[in-house]
């Protein structure tokens, strides 16, 4: 072990990397550590993404008390790291049917939460603020406060950001074991080397108790959780102007129908328990109850326009809460697990919250001088005018070759979405950096070429570029090679 | 013993059915064919069947990585596989016009390949 | 930014648009300009390195690349101005088109006319929703072309496709013969979406199995695809599940289907038909917009290049017509209505004055597979004549001349009806 950082944080989803960006203000040596090739790519990359306003929240848990405050947050830090967010608010439809009492007690529950702004709405403002919401509907809670986000892009704006004050990030790095001595944390043991630390931030989402496990607690246990997606092109014609909910019931939150940020349409999720931390399938049946529960609240909806299905695992502690806390059987070691629903609402205020800990802990923390607090704006030509876009191009001739059509990306956007730091190494990290392949022909034109400038940039062989995870390969052969090698074999 | 094949001919975008009543290599009759092309194509698949093979060689210098070829006349369709080894083994200099013959008289058929696009040598 | 003024603007520069500009330019056009978004004209030819392209404009049987060359080497030797590289970002319906390439930057086309011939796009595993995971290994038929025959990649070894359509069969002996183990074609219909000879040559040659009424119902695999279950389908397309069984596979290829590329056309308030995708077009291929026409796949998808030729050179010689001198449009349009079994038929309307045109190609599609049938056209309901074929197939588009001494022998026709009824007792 060479160097000795004061804090390693393990995993770099949202929590991990909003833990990085808050604790890179101060004068410490901070290790991001992220087992795939990429940050985000766990549950921070399948969700519904929103930020919730926390009527929905239980006052009485972690969980209660973080969500309004990240809400509430989001608003400056979206603004300095140059984060897509918009606040277009949100609604608890009840129908006819429903059991619109719950819908009074989502109310009472925010106040509590204190939660802004809410409202009581009824029939004749739905038709007017959803027009094609069920004519079902009886009335709703409308809370402004709700908004959407693109949560692979806040985490990868909170990591790029503690880079530039300073710490470091690793990706394909996994932690194999958490060293202790003397009852306290002095590292960890990954496959990339060992590093020292006088503390560990345990953000690990869905194997969030295997790494607990390592340092002897047992008493946190992640139970997978799939949520099933469809997601639509930019569907015009269907214009959803709020992140709408049902009302929930017992069992389930139920379906949603929300715009994303960029602009398309999501329905889901499903809530179903799962045996495996890699169980990513959707299914038959999955897909079927998203796509009837979002046909109950908007009865127009149909499968023409989908251009995507896709589901993530929910890291559900069985305490149904966040766990964030520092181990009590060793010293130095902090928990951040069990970060489901409202986990990316509360992102800032996790990170805040894990300061805390921290400095109870005994980490000292003076604040540095200079610190760099915002973002510049990545270039986006699929938002710029044609104006915008003829100026870029002035500037640099890079932008003005569109490798994606559907979208709208330059060569020169996913030659830097490669080379800035914590720079894309995937074809999918590519992807949710410029939004190249996400459009409605998915990659079939742009491809062959966002391989090709990876290759390039990278100086790997195409053969060598992956999708997202280790063994994601795209290309297995060079062509002629293959036939070479059964002709070889037959030989 | 007497066997019974239907093809559908392709010698022309009609398509006809044609029906072949055979017995190992000789013809006893073909029906169904619109034009004499239907009878030959007939006769061939059963005895012999010939193919185009169009494929791709690789290129040295080129613009691209690989030339589109294929053989001038139809060869017989159990030589398809060892006609791509022959060719995969190759490298072929750019510039390259189409029509150029890359390979004469492939496996002793008669046939050549030839190039069926230009392709420059790399800028 | 580059402010021009051209003549004729064609968006695309493949088959449809090389036969477009190439006529436009015969017909006394000569300030022409194609923008294309590739690195070379052709279009989707270029990938098409196997043969069957020519038959009926050539009487010859070219490969892909043979065919594209020759409309290259015709645009080339009139000096059209090409711009390779160049995409197009906006069509206004007051005809300026927006484009943009690295060595111009951003391009401001003010045109005459505008020929759309973008082509299309091929429809995607998430469209489909198809179930499962989302590994590497999953491609649509077309990228997988390209990898194998421009950028020399094999994508994988262990193969399963989805979908007989010919992109499809196509890839199965491509991929066969470059070494790959291609364990099955599954196509959801009780019949091949494809031409005939491409089941022959692509998949009987090389005994890869055809299973007709099969889906694939699940993708297996973290990171690398690992398998696929396919499964029976019943009358109604739904699997069966006790049908379900894995193929061992690394390699998922997909030919479900070509969706008309018209984002573009949509920018510029043109209108399009559901049943095709595309834009609803006269017999001059001109859509409901003034001198904007669109012909090729972006029109309706085609099967053979022939037809798209045919029908640019149309789209073409009414672009220069209507530079010229505009179009005189008569008092009364006709519409064409697909009738029993039909499933499209282009063109939508006939509205231009004849002029010395000699006959309308009407172009159509069987909904379904039929034997023996009569095509019949109607006029107004009565009946005007028929033709008989041998068969009807969805796969295999079919071209009924209608002839313009017949609509002379008519007054006013509002509506002509095509219908395709198989014959009775046969």
């Amino acid at each position: 072990m060479n160097k000795k950082y004061d804090v390693i944080i393990i995993g770099a989803g949202i929590s991990g990397c909003a833990v990085a960006w808050k604790l890179a203000r101060y004068n410490l040596d901070i290790l991001l550590l992220e087992k795939e090739a990429d940050v985000a790519t766990g549950t921070t990359k399948a969700n519904t993404a929103i930020m919730h306003a926390g009527y929905n929240a239980d006052p009485n848990k972690l969980k209660g008390r973080l969500n309004v405050k990240g809400n509430e947050e989001i608003r400056e830090v979206s603004k300095k790291l140059n984060i897509p967010y918009e606040e277009i608010g949100s609604l608890v439809v009840g129908l006819e049917g429903d059991d619109l009492s719950v819908i009074d007690e989502l109310y009472q529950k925010g106040l509590k939460n204190n939660v802004k702004n809410m409202e009581i709405v009824d029939r004749d403002w739905l038709f007017e603020h959803e027009p094609h919401i069920s004519r079902d509907a009886v009335k709703a809670l409308w809370a402004p406060t709700a908004g959407v986000i693109t949560p692979w892009e806040a985490a990868l704006a909170m990591a790029q950001n503690a880079v530039a004050n300073g710490a470091e990030v690793k990706l394909e790095t996994a932690v194999e074991d958490v060293i202790t001595e003397d009852g306290k944390v002095v590292g960890v043991k990954t496959n990339q080397g060992d590093f020292a630390a006088d503390y560990v931030v345990n953000a690990a989402g869905l194997y969030a108790d295997e790494i607990a496990k390592m340092v002897g607690i047992e008493k946190i246990n992640i139970t997978p959780r799939k949520g099933e997606y469809y997601i639509y092109d930019h569907a015009k014609d269907f214009a959803v102007n709020h992140v709408v909910f049902p009302v929930p019931t017992p069992i389930s939150k139920g379906i949603v129908v929300t715009p994303t940020v960029e602009n398309n349409l999501l329905i889901g999720p499903t809530s179903h328990n799962v045996e495996s931390k890699t169980d990513l399938a959707t299914t038959r049946e999955g897909l079927k109850e998203v796509y009837n529960g979002a046909k109950k609240l908007y009865p127009e909806l149909d499968l023409r326009d989908t251009i995507r299905v896709f589901a993530g695992l929910r890291a559900a502690d069985d305490t149904e809460d966040f766990v964030i806390e520092a181990a009590e059987n060793v010293k130095g070691f902090v928990n951040v697990a069990g970060i489901q629903s409202p986990g990316l609402a509360s992102s800032t205020a996790i990170a805040g919250y894990t300061l805390d800990i921290l400095r109870d802990e005994g980490l000292a923390l003076s604040e540095k001088k200079n610190v760099i607090e915002t973002r510049e704006e990545p270039v986006r030509f699929y938002e710029m005018t044609n104006k915008e876009r003829a100026k870029m191009v002035d500037q640099n001739k890079d932008y003005g070759q569109i490798i994606c059509r559907c979208e709208t990306v330059s060569y020169k956007e996913i030659v830097d979405a490669i080379n800035s730091p914590v720079g894309a190494r995937t074809v999918n990290a590519v992807k949710r950096r410029t939004r190249a392949g996400a459009g409605r022909c998915q990659g079939g034109f742009c491809g062959p070429r966002v391989v090709d400038i990876i290759a390039q940039e990278l100086g790997i062989d195409p053969t060598q570029v992956k999708q997202e995870e280790v063994n994601s390969q795209i290309l297995e052969y060079k062509i002629k090679e293959l036939l070479g090698s059964k002709v070889m074999n037959n030989a | 013993m007497i066997e019974t094949k239907t093809l559908t001919c392709v010698a022309c975008p009609k398509g006809c059915e044609v029906t072949v009543e055979y017995e190992g290599d000789e013809i006893i009759e073909i029906k169904g064919n619109a034009c004499p092309q239907g009878q030959s194509y007939a006769e061939e698949e059963i005895v012999a069947p010939t193919r185009i093979l169009p494929t791709t060689i690789r290129v040295k210098n080129g613009a691209l990585a690989l030339c589109p070829v294929k053989t001038t006349k139809q060869i017989p369709l159990e030589n398809m596989f060892e006609a791509m080894e022959i060719i995969g083994s190759k490298e072929i200099e750019a510039p390259i016009k189409m029509g150029d013959i890359l390979i004469e008289n492939i496996l002793d058929t008669g046939a050549d390949i030839v190039a069926t696009r230009d392709m420059p040598a790399k800028i | 930014m580059l402010n021009v003024k051209k003549d004729l603007v064609v968006i695309g520069g493949g088959p449809a648009g090389l036969a477009a500009a190439k006529k436009a330019y015969d017909e006394g056009i000569k300030d022409v300009m194609i923008l294309e978004r590739d690195f070379e004209l052709g279009g989707i030819l270029p990938q098409c390195i196997h043969n069957g392209f020519g038959l009926h404009h050539f009487k010859e049987e070219l490969t892909g690349p043979e065919y594209a060359q020759r409309f290259i080497n015709d645009v080339e030797e009139r000096n059209i101005e090409i711009k390779l590289d160049t995409m197009v970002l906006d069509v206004t319906k007051d005809k300026k088109v927006y484009a943009m390439n690295k060595e111009e930057g951003f391009l401001e086309i003010e045109a005459k006319a505008v020929v759309l011939a973008m082509g299309c796009r091929e429809r995607t595993a998430g469209a489909i929703g198809i179930p499962g995971t989302r590994p590497a290994g999953v491609i649509t038929a077309g990228t997988a072309q390209r990898y194998t025959n421009i950028e020399g990649f094999v994508p994988g070894d262990e193969v399963v496709i989805l979908g007989s359509g010919d992109i499809g069969l196509i890839m199965a002996r491509r991929m066969k013969l470059e070494g790959a183990d291609v364990k099955a074609v599954c196509e959801l219909l009780p019949y091949t979406g494809g031409l005939t000879r491409n089941v022959v040559q692509c998949l009987e040659d090389y005994d890869i199995p055809l299973m007709l009424n099969h889906t694939v119902t699940a993708i297996k695999g973290e990171g690398r695809l690992e398998a696929v279950e396919i499964s029976e389908v019943d009358e109604n397309m739904k699997p069966i599940p006790e049908t379900a069984k894995t193929i061992k596979a690394d390699t998922l290829l997909l030919s479900v289907g070509l969706i008309p590329e018209n984002e573009l056309s949509k920018k510029a308030d043109v209108v399009l038909d559901d049943r095709t995708g595309g834009p609803i077009v006269n017999e001059g291929r001109e859509t409901n917009i003034e001198g904007i026409f669109a012909c090729g796949n972006v029109l309706h998808v085609h099967d053979l290049v022939d037809w798209v030729t045919e029908e640019s050179q149309i789209a073409g010689a009414h672009a220069a017509k209507y530079i010229k001198e505009k179009f005189e449009k008569t008092e009364k349009c006709a519409e064409i209505k697909a009738g029993e079994n039909v499933s499209y038929v282009i063109p939508q309307k006939i509205e231009l004055e004849a002029g010395d045109r000699k006959r309308i190609p009407l172009y159509m599609r069987v909904s379904t597979p039929l034997t023996a049938v009569d095509i019949n056209l109607y006029a107004d309901g009565e009946k005007l004549y028929s033709f008989s074929e041998p068969f009807a197939k969805p796969g295999e588009m079919i071209s009924v001349p209608l002839a313009q001494k017949t609509l002379d022998d008519l007054d006013n026709v509002n509506e002509i009806k095509v219908d395709i009824i198989e014959k009775e007792g046969e």
